[in-house]
């Protein structure tokens, strides 16, 4: 049993919003120096999916791969600390703040230079950008069943069952191996590592390639890419004047609030 | 230049013979995007029954692809005829809902007519036969425009931006034209819901919603107090979902439901950009919360300053007070 997890280095969502900053020109996000820089929580949510799988398996192997720059190392390495056995990292000035399309692109081509693989796990949407396409799209681009949103991820000998999150409950869905399957927030906390795997996983081992190692042709990326522009990065203007509802206690609060929200015909 | 035949296909999500809520929004928002272009819908369902809501709320023609069974959401027999409509018709633009089902189909489809997607948008415009989308992004903090240079324009939209509007005399084409025998290689099994229809979140006019502040799943109790005495629906940010304080389907924002009520209490609610995403479109948002510094006072149009836990229920109070004395 072959699993990869596919993760991004994202600024840390955590991290004070302050913490980012804009550049409306080049249409760029650019973190502060001391923002961290982490796996996308989804995506350490997939891994643990791929990590609960593997224990109840008793034997697999998963392999976490990235694309992203030199720096994506470390989301790699914090990976192999929560208890992946290899690293890939596809690093290309190719692929530099590329979009999701041709993410999906290159993950799905080096997926294919891994050799068999019996499951792909990806997070719902990178905490980024946010756009839930990546995993959509390696799955179309190798031609595998995908199942969105999944809460529970089982598999039994070359079946796969998964919880799959709906807006008013979940469905269970079952397909044969392989598939793609994107981990919502909802299969639960993922793992910290322990000091005893950290210290492990340096001795476990992280390759990095390139486009072309993985058979991708300049001109294959750019058509990609090309698909989608985008035109403008912004702050949000907020207009709204809040009121605030003064009172000496909460009651006198509770009165006045409930006469404004009548006068403004609200309640 | 104005936006050529077939202009938009929207994929349409039907229950008991109508489109949804977000459905009839999304032909709105085409229809006003079209200009003299036509709109399509695509309706995969087990009969014709919702197609004259469809088009009386827009849609120009529907292609209705009749499937056993295919009222309920199913990615992989769904996409064969997405993908096969989308080819006859070659509109300019494809809109699904931001539902677990558009947010599931768009994207695959997207793939599969060698297009890109822009998915979760808060607005769309049209020129020069182009559409630009605009979306949240960096967990609801920023907004970002894109535009899909490849067509068809393939996009997934939240609630709040289109308007339905009905015309029961609008007149429309009915074009069967499904694919046979689809095969899936996924089997639905088994299909749980928490909720009954009647508390939708999505349709609610009010809604009471808690987060990280309640400090406990005691809080939701005080809020269902205020709920009721103004028929609002309880939701939740992120946080008390996944922490089982209630359950997951309660969840409004970024990765929970796009909510758009008149009326939004935002109780022990800090405001962070990822649940901004799913209640922004409120028409009034109420916070009640502890930290006057909170992003949440920013967002909202009446601020207290308060414990929740003594203010919410003379709230609870002070509202059905509000009509005694006065002759009914």
């Amino acid at each position: 049993m072959h699993i990869v997890v596919c993760v991004k280095q994202v600024p840390n969502p955590e991290a004070a919003f302050s913490m980012l900053k804009v550049d409306e020109q080049a249409k760029k996000v650019v973190p502060a120096a001391g923002l961290p820089l982490v796996m996308s929580p989804f995506d350490e949510q997939a891994l643990e999916a791929a990590l609960r799988v593997r224990e109840s398996l008793g034997e697999a192997k998963i392999t976490a791969l990235s694309v992203g720059p030199e720096s994506a190392r470390n989301a790699l390495k914090h990976a192999l600390a929560m208890g992946a056995d290899e690293a890939l990292l596809v690093c290309d000035p190719a692929f530099t703040d590329c979009a999701s399309e041709t993410a999906a692109l290159a993950l799905s081509s080096a997926i294919r230079a891994l050799g068999p693989v019996d499951l792909i796990l990806t997070g719902r949407q990178a905490a980024d950008w946010d756009a839930g396409i990546a995993g959509c799209g390696i799955a179309e681009l190798l031609g595998l069943p995908v199942i969105t949103f999944a809460r529970r991820i089982e598999v039994n000998a070359a079946t796969l069952s998964v919880e799959r999150v709906l807006s008013d409950g979940h469905e269970t869905i079952e397909t044969p191996l392989p598939a793609v399957v994107t981990v919502s927030n909802e299969l639960g906390a993922a793992r910290t590592p322990s000091l005893r795997e950290t210290m492990r996983a340096a001795r476990k081992p992280l390759t990095v390639k390139s486009a072309a190692d993985i058979g991708l042709a300049a001109a294959d990326i750019e058509r990609m890419a090309a698909r989608r522009v985008r035109t403008r990065l912004y702050v949000p203007v907020k207009t709204v004047q809040c009121e605030l509802v003064s009172g000496a206690d909460e009651p006198a609060q509770a009165v006045t609030l409930a006469r404004r929200l009548r006068e403004e015909r609200l309640v | 230049m104005a936006i050529p035949k077939t202009s938009i296909l929207v994929v349409a999500e039907a229950h008991d013979g109508a489109g949804s809520a977000l459905t009839r929004e999304l032909l709105g928002l085409a229809r006003d995007l079209a200009g003299s272009g036509e709109v399509a819908a695509l309706l995969i369902a087990s009969g014709a029954q919702a197609c004259p809501d469809l088009i009386a709320h827009g849609a120009d023609r529907v292609y209705l692809c009749e499937q056993e069974g295919g009222d309920e959401y199913e990615g992989e027999r769904w996409l064969p005829q997405a993908q096969r409509v989308a080819r006859e018709a070659a509109p300019l633009a494809i809109f699904a809902g931001h539902t677990p089902a558009g947010a599931d189909l768009a994207p695959r489809l997207a793939f599969r007519l060698d297009s890109a997607v822009a998915t979760g948008c808060f607005g769309v415009t049209a020129g020069d036969g182009k559409f630009l989308f605009t979306r949240a992004c960096y967990g609801g903090n920023l907004r970002e425009t894109i535009s899909i240079e490849s067509a068809p324009a393939v996009a997934t939209i939240r609630a709040g931006v289109g308007i339905a509007r009905v015309d029961p005399a609008r007149r429309g084409e009915i074009v069967r034209n499904a694919v046979e025998g689809v095969t899936s290689r996924t089997r639905v099994v088994a299909r749980e819901r928490e909720l009954s229809a009647a508390t939708s979140l999505e349709d609610a006019r009010v809604i009471v919603a808690g987060g990280r502040g309640l400090e406990g799943p005691d809080g939701f109790r005080v809020l269902e107090e205020l709920a009721q005495v103004l028929g609002a629906v309880v939701g939740s940010s992120r946080v008390p979902c996944d922490l089982g304080w209630c359950p997951h389907s309660w969840q409004i924002g970024l990765t929970g439901k796009t909510v758009t009520p008149e009326l939004y209490f935002a109780v022990g609610i800090s405001g962070a950009g990822h649940h901004m995403a799913g209640c922004g479109n409120a028409k009034t948002i109420v916070a009640i919360y502890t930290d006057p510094q909170a992003a949440i006072f920013r967002e909202a149009r009446f601020g207290v300053v308060a414990d929740y836990r003594k203010l919410v229920p003379a709230l609870a109070q002070a509202i059905s007070k509000l009509d005694e004395g006065k002759t009914t």
